[in-house]
């Protein structure tokens, strides 16, 4: 423990990075570890992309070169959104030492709550296909998830009800409810404008707006860079060499740019083509026709939630309060925190995600089904797991959330892709969870030392 | 109860706690007066902790008032006491230890700027500024507390009561998980916060610890008030005779002195 202090205390001069110790210092796992800890990126999180990177190349060699295509990418986006949304509020569930099982039956309940909302009540109202139907319906389905998340927070905080059973109550009531509600039936089609939610040619922006989209990103992660620096050179604080910073000034806008360029590839297919050539009165053969998709809606949506539930958890004492209830509890509330209220005020925050998760499963879908979001829990909970989320509380990241379910579907993906049968990638899938935890459990366990 | 018209910096007038019929403190009243340190001392389970929890807030007393400044409060909760300029450092230091030193100086009072942001840069800055003056070698402000060793867990702890202008100031065994350099450290930063006028009430074990650095001692034996006596008027055994037989200086026989050192 005194060795943490002698090897702080021991680096000159305010420019230079804080060092781990540990490792050998002059070896290639020293200088690889010194060029990390000047980009101050958690070994962690890059041992992750390096994991997903190495599956998406094997998928790919595997499957003949199918895997890396802008449509198959595309497609895997689209796919991760539903349980990224989710998994980045059940970060801060599971980070305040608590537990949401219910996320799955929760997402079919609201799915068909806002299904019968825009297919037979409001219409029986309004008539079909207002042009505010579909925001009508999404608020009504936030708001119904806030409630629903309110009530489960509130029995586990207030009445201490462990949220182990009081989520897991909840998986059997709000599945039960749903069933009740449309008496098992498939509900569709939804509204046209409420489809756009769930991506497709038209839910999604195209190739210009998703250009700028990537601009907009790259201005912003090099304003947030410089403005960090700024703000930390003013106090006087150390800060990361200027290479670094430099280099991630190119890596970061570079990787966004890089993804929305290759994204942009995956093109109209031949029918929609058609369409688009009539529609635009276009004189040119639709098969060589090349209009993006671009990025889809139900990305866009998870990728802002990602962004604003980052925002939260890092920025806002909302967040550090969640955190302070994970590391400590005791201290959190000797600290005047109403831990209590807090902790409700997650469940409610994940019930809004769960509407919202559920929003864009069913315009995805185009209906909802008495089955809709069976076994997403199980999903939602292993995303925040893979992406370092402990279950003992405190510790955890969105971002690391959104990447692990990007690998949990990359990894699905690609087995449909090879044609590997659903019994055995449930196996694999569930193999992969726990190996991952276990991979974690010793990484932890060798940074504590 | 008044020294040179002044009213006392605290007083705590009767206070009770019981648990399930079990008097953890059963009408004790004490007081505190400005730069002074008053020692709190007993064996365990005589309710030292308990008493001070509700001078902090962390429990609710059955009956009994606070006055601050001759003037009662209500104290309810750690935020009320804060209010009251009364800062405590828990024996367990109360840190989250998944969170660096700054978040942890600010927990529950974070700085933020104009949005409601916290103020991260800010909350560091100050942070640097109060451990130049408390232990001028610690430097690492971005890890988690649960990397730090005790001594540097301590200067946090203390940091965070000292910042926020405590008048009174609780610590409950502070040099405890402690080695001797640290020790001596801490000692010299609860004289360096007496000279500067805070009032501090100090529970420790170590009865050299409490000797040494208290102007007055009280001492606690199964929930209640054995007596409060000045430092200077009796002799450590004295000390130890009210913690374990509960008997005022004046009232011991000699045989029960030759017993204690038995």
């Amino acid at each position: 423990m005194a060795v943490t202090e002698e090897s702080t205390t021991t680096s000159e001069g305010a420019l230079t990075p804080e060092v781990p110790e540990g490792g050998d210092p002059t070896g290639l796992r020293g200088r690889v570890k010194r060029t990390f800890a000047a980009l101050e990126i958690d070994t962690r999180m890059f041992g992750m992309i390096f994991g997903l990177v190495v599956i998406w190349i094997g998928f790919h060699i595997w499957t003949g070169g199918t895997f890396i295509t802008p449509r198959n990418l595309w497609f895997l986006t689209v796919q991760t959104s539903i349980v990224a949304i989710m998994a980045t509020g059940m970060v801060l569930i599971i980070v305040s030492r608590n537990i949401d099982l219910s996320v799955g039956s929760m997402l079919g309940f609201i799915g068909m709550f806002m299904a019968l909302l825009q297919a037979e009540w409001l219409p029986a109202l309004i008539g079909f296909d207002q042009w505010y139907t579909w925001i009508l319906v999404l608020i009504a389905g936030l708001i119904l998830g806030a409630i629903l998340g309110l009530i489960q927070g509130a029995v586990v905080a207030y009445l201490g009800v462990p949220s182990f059973i009081v989520t897991l109550g909840g998986l059997l009531i709000w599945r039960g409810l749903s069933w009740v509600m449309a008496r098992g039936r498939t509900i569709a089609p939804m509204d046209v404008s409420f489809q756009l939610l769930g991506g497709g040619a038209r839910g999604s922006v195209g190739g210009t707006v998703s250009w700028i989209i990537g601009a907009v990103a790259s201005v912003a992660i090099v304003s947030f860079l410089v403005i960090r620096r700024r703000n930390r050179l003013k106090f006087g604080f150390r800060v990361r060499p200027f290479w670094a910073d430099v280099v991630l000034m190119v890596l970061g806008p570079a990787l966004v740019l890089g993804a929305v360029w290759f994204l942009n590839q995956y093109y109209l297919p031949i029918g929609l083509a058609e369409q688009y050539v009539e529609e635009h009165g276009l004189d040119i053969p639709p098969e060589e026709l090349e209009v993006p998709f671009g990025i889809a809606n139900p990305v866009l949506i998870a990728l802002g939630t990602a962004l604003v539930m980052t925002f939260i958890a890092t920025r806002r004492r909302f967040g550090r309060y969640v955190y302070a209830i994970g590391g400590n509890p005791e201290a959190a509330k000797l600290s005047g925190i109403r831990t209590k209220r807090l902790v409700m005020l997650t469940f409610m925050l994940m019930g809004i995600l769960v509407g919202l998760a559920a929003a864009v499963q069913i315009a995805r879908l185009n209906s909802a089904t008495a089955g809709l979001g069976t076994l997403q829990e199980l999903y939602v909970i292993a995303a925040a797991v893979i992406g370092g989320t402990s279950l003992s509380g405190g510790v955890g990241t969105v971002f690391g959330a959104v990447l692990g379910a990007l690998f949990m579907q990359s990894l699905q993906s690609g087995m449909v892709l090879v044609g590997i049968e659903t019994a055995t990638q449930d196996v694999i899938i569930g193999v992969v969870l726990v190996a991952a935890v276990a991979v974690d459990v010793a990484y932890r366990r060798r940074q504590a030392r | 109860m008044t020294v040179n018209g002044a009213s006392p910096l605290v007083e705590m007038r009767d206070m009770r706690v019981s648990f399930g019929g079990v008097h953890a403190v059963d009408g004790v009243t004490i007081d505190l007066r400005q730069g002074e340190i008053l020692g709190l001392v007993g064996g365990n389970g005589a309710g030292k902790s308990t008493l001070i929890k509700t001078l902090s807030g962390a429990q609710r007393p059955d009956s009994g008032t606070i006055f601050v400044d001759g003037e009662p409060v209500d104290i309810h909760t750690p935020i009320d006491a804060k209010r009251w300029g009364i800062e405590t450092i828990y024996q367990t230091l109360a840190l989250a230890d998944n969170i660096d030193a700054p978040g942890n100086m600010f927990l529950g009072r974070e700085l933020t700027t104009g949005f409601g942001n916290m103020d991260d840069s800010a909350m560091e800055d100050a942070t640097r500024k109060i451990m130049a003056r408390l232990n001028p070698k610690f430097q690492n402000f971005k890890a988690p507390v649960a990397s730090l060793s005790g001594g540097q867990r301590q200067s946090v702890a203390i940091a965070r009561a000292v910042h926020f202008n405590a008048r009174i100031l609780i610590m409950d065994e502070p040099t405890a998980a402690l080695g001797p350099a640290e020790t001596d450290q801490v000692r010299e930063l609860i004289r360096q916060l007496k000279d500067e006028g805070i009032g501090i009430i100090l529970i420790s074990h170590d009865i050299h610890d409490v000797f040494d650095l208290a102007d007055r001692i009280s001492v606690m034996l199964q929930g209640k008030l054995v007596g409060t006596v000045n430092k200077g008027e009796v002799t450590i055994d004295e000390i130890l005779a009210m913690i374990i037989i509960g008997k005022m200086p004046d009232e011991l026989t000699t045989a029960e002195i030759a017993d204690l050192h038995g």
